[in-house]
């Protein structure tokens, strides 16, 4: 049953051959066994979340139920659940318990999908390893000894190892796609103001985006339905009339359904950088879509190399402003001695952010601070603006981008924790996409032989503005013909 | 551009993070770092380009003026560090 799909674990509820109840049981026992090692989930509540299994039973009793009706769903930590602890990987929020429900939390819950529990993830999604949650580090269940990436590390590993039935990510610079690379599953980062940020626990507000982690494009594609949509309590949540993602889903079978498609190779993408094995796997996937019909055109995205630095000065501002809400005050974290209020204020901050969260801080009041704001800020801004504006020029040559999602394959847990900057080129093919506000997906395209063991590498599939439903079609194509995206990990 | 140790101190006490002498020099270090990486843009000339905040050409929604959110003061404070008859406690600012 755990590596079923989303579709298939509907029909064994919709024909009462297992319960919801003894569904999200199997999940919770399955959790039990394997979380002390891997540290998926930061938080897991058997008694509400069996509760929510038991309404759902109800409801597909009473013929009212939807496709993820009594599924199992985890949900990345970063998304305020009321009554739920969410912590955001932080000792900053380590005693907070969510007073209301997050517009992609409400989403679900209509559906009637049951919340597993809560992910573990890098401390406000700032990281690419896991490794700076304050609950401590993610094992990749590929190879424990390695890191799932980041920063939605948990979800990925629990959507690895199968502990729960697919989940939930946020990506502001790469933290659906390469996780969802590092750990061999489906993840997608929709067009920026697709999905609500409504109790999404803010990191960088213009390139902060939620998205569905899982086994197959299918299964996204159903999520896709039930997550996105507007949301009046988000002011960049875009108006728009609501999509089946699943339309096109059918007519990808028989010899050449792709045919017609342009695909657009960004010769940037497979410059130095870039891990020979990882760039022969992403090669034989290309030469599948061509088998599919697709098209193969040289394209070039020639700012490509400018986005860490644009990224490292716009998602840092935005995060100085966001985290400056941590005060101690209200809620969160307060430190046990001060003097005064101003002491209070920067112990709290110092004892309840982690190292990472405190450099970021730091650096985005650096180019904010007076002086400075033209010759970063609004340079990062204008640069952002070539970036997208690449994009544009490309996509008047192809449908959609393909291209690796990470320069490498999973690495080893610490191997780059010292090294900000090494850790931040993870994210080189990634966060252009962000701030283009782009579409971007992550499917599984092989595996790397690396120091005796089997390591997946992800395919990442870059469309325009709100083409989310073509992007799944090509990737479902695809999972038509290959089974990388059935490989489950030994040992779960 | 290089940083000083006693502008790490000032963009520390502008963030309200308190750091010690200690971990300024590796805070230094670290921020350098990172600043050297950022100063490739610099080279890019980027006269009369509009700055992007958003993707989409959108614009700030309007609501009605109307009372939408209803009173959760006990909820709200019930997840607080310090209350007392229905305020936060900070430490006394005003002799």
């Amino acid at each position: 049953m755990i590596n079923n799909s989303l579709k298939q674990l509907g029909a064994m509820l919709a024909s009462k051959q297992i319960s919801s109840v003894e569904m999200t049981t199997e999940f919770l026992d399955r959790i039990d066994q394997h979380n002390p090692d891997i540290n998926a989930y930061i938080a897991l509540d058997r008694e509400r979340t069996l509760a929510q299994a038991a309404a759902a039973d109800a409801r597909i009793a009473a013929g009212t139920a939807e496709p993820l009706t009594g599924i199992p769903i985890a949900q990345k930590d970063i998304f305020v659940a009321k009554g739920w602890q969410t912590t955001c990987g932080s000792k900053m929020l380590e005693s907070f318990i969510g007073p209301y429900d997050a517009g992609v939390i409400e989403r679900f819950d209509a559906a009637g999908a049951v919340n597993l529990g809560k992910t573990n993830m890098d401390e406000f999604a700032m990281g690419s390893s896991n490794e700076t949650s304050y609950f401590g580090g993610v094992k990749n269940p590929w190879d424990r000894s390695r890191v799932p990436g980041g920063s939605s590390g948990g979800s990925a590993a629990a959507v690895a190892a199968r502990l729960c039935a697919a989940a939930t990510g946020t990506d502001t610079g790469g933290s659906i796609r390469q996780p969802a690379s590092l750990c061999g599953f489906s993840g997608l980062k929709p067009t920026y103001g697709l999905v609500s940020r409504y109790g999404m626990i803010a990191f960088a507000s213009s390139l902060d985006q939620a998205g569905p982690m899982a086994k197959s494009c299918e299964d996204m594609a159903l999520m896709m339905n039930v997550m996105t949509g507007f949301d009046a309590r988000d002011s960049t949540s875009l108006q728009r009339d609501k999509e089946d993602y699943t339309r096109g889903l059918p007519a990808m079978t028989g010899d050449k359904p792709l045919a017609g498609l342009r695909v657009g190779l960004p010769r940037e993408f497979f410059a130095d950088g870039l891990n020979a094995q990882v760039s022969s796997v992403v090669q034989a996937a290309i030469d599948e879509y061509r088998k599919l019909g697709a098209e193969i055109v040289a394209i070039s995205l020639p700012n490509t190399r400018l986005s860490i630095p644009v990224y490292y000065v716009l998602a840092p501002a935005e995060a100085s402003s966001n985290l400056s809400r941590y005060d101690g005050v209200r809620y969160g974290y307060r430190a046990p001695e001060y003097t005064d209020l101003m002491d209070m204020y920067c112990k709290s901050r110092a004892q309840g952010f982690g190292a990472e969260v405190k450099r970021r801080i730091l650096i985005g009041t650096y180019v904010l601070s007076a002086g400075y704001y033209d010759a970063y800020y609004l340079k990062a801004q204008q640069i952002r603006r070539l970036i997208a504006d690449d994009f544009a020029a490309a996509f008047t040559q192809c449908d959609v981008i393909m291209g690796p999602t990470a320069p490498g394959t999973a690495f080893r847990s610490g191997e780059k924790a010292d090294d900000p900057v090494a850790m931040y080129l993870e994210d080189l093919y990634t966060i252009a996409v962000n701030l283009a506000g782009l579409p971007g997906m992550s499917i599984p395209a092989g595996f790397a032989e690396v120091e005796g063991k089997a390591l997946p590498v992800g395919l990442q599939v870059i469309g325009n503005y709100f083409d989310e439903a073509r992007m799944l079609d090509i990737g479902h194509a695809y999972q038509q013909v290959t089974d990388w995206h059935t490989r489950m990990p030994e040992g779960v | 551009m290089s940083l000083s140790i006693s502008d790490i101190k000032r963009i520390a006490t502008l963030a309200r993070i308190e750091v010690s002498d200690a971990e300024a020099e590796v805070t230094l270090h670290k921020l350098s770092g990172i600043l050297g990486l950022i100063e490739a843009m610099q080279a890019v000339d980027t006269t009369g380009i509009v700055p992007m905040s958003h993707s989409q050409d959108v614009t700030q929604r309007l609501r009605p003026d109307l009372v939408t959110k209803t009173d959760q003061r006990a909820l709200f404070q019930s997840i607080a560090p310090a209350v007392e008859d229905g305020l936060y406690l900070v430490p006394k600012v005003i002799e």
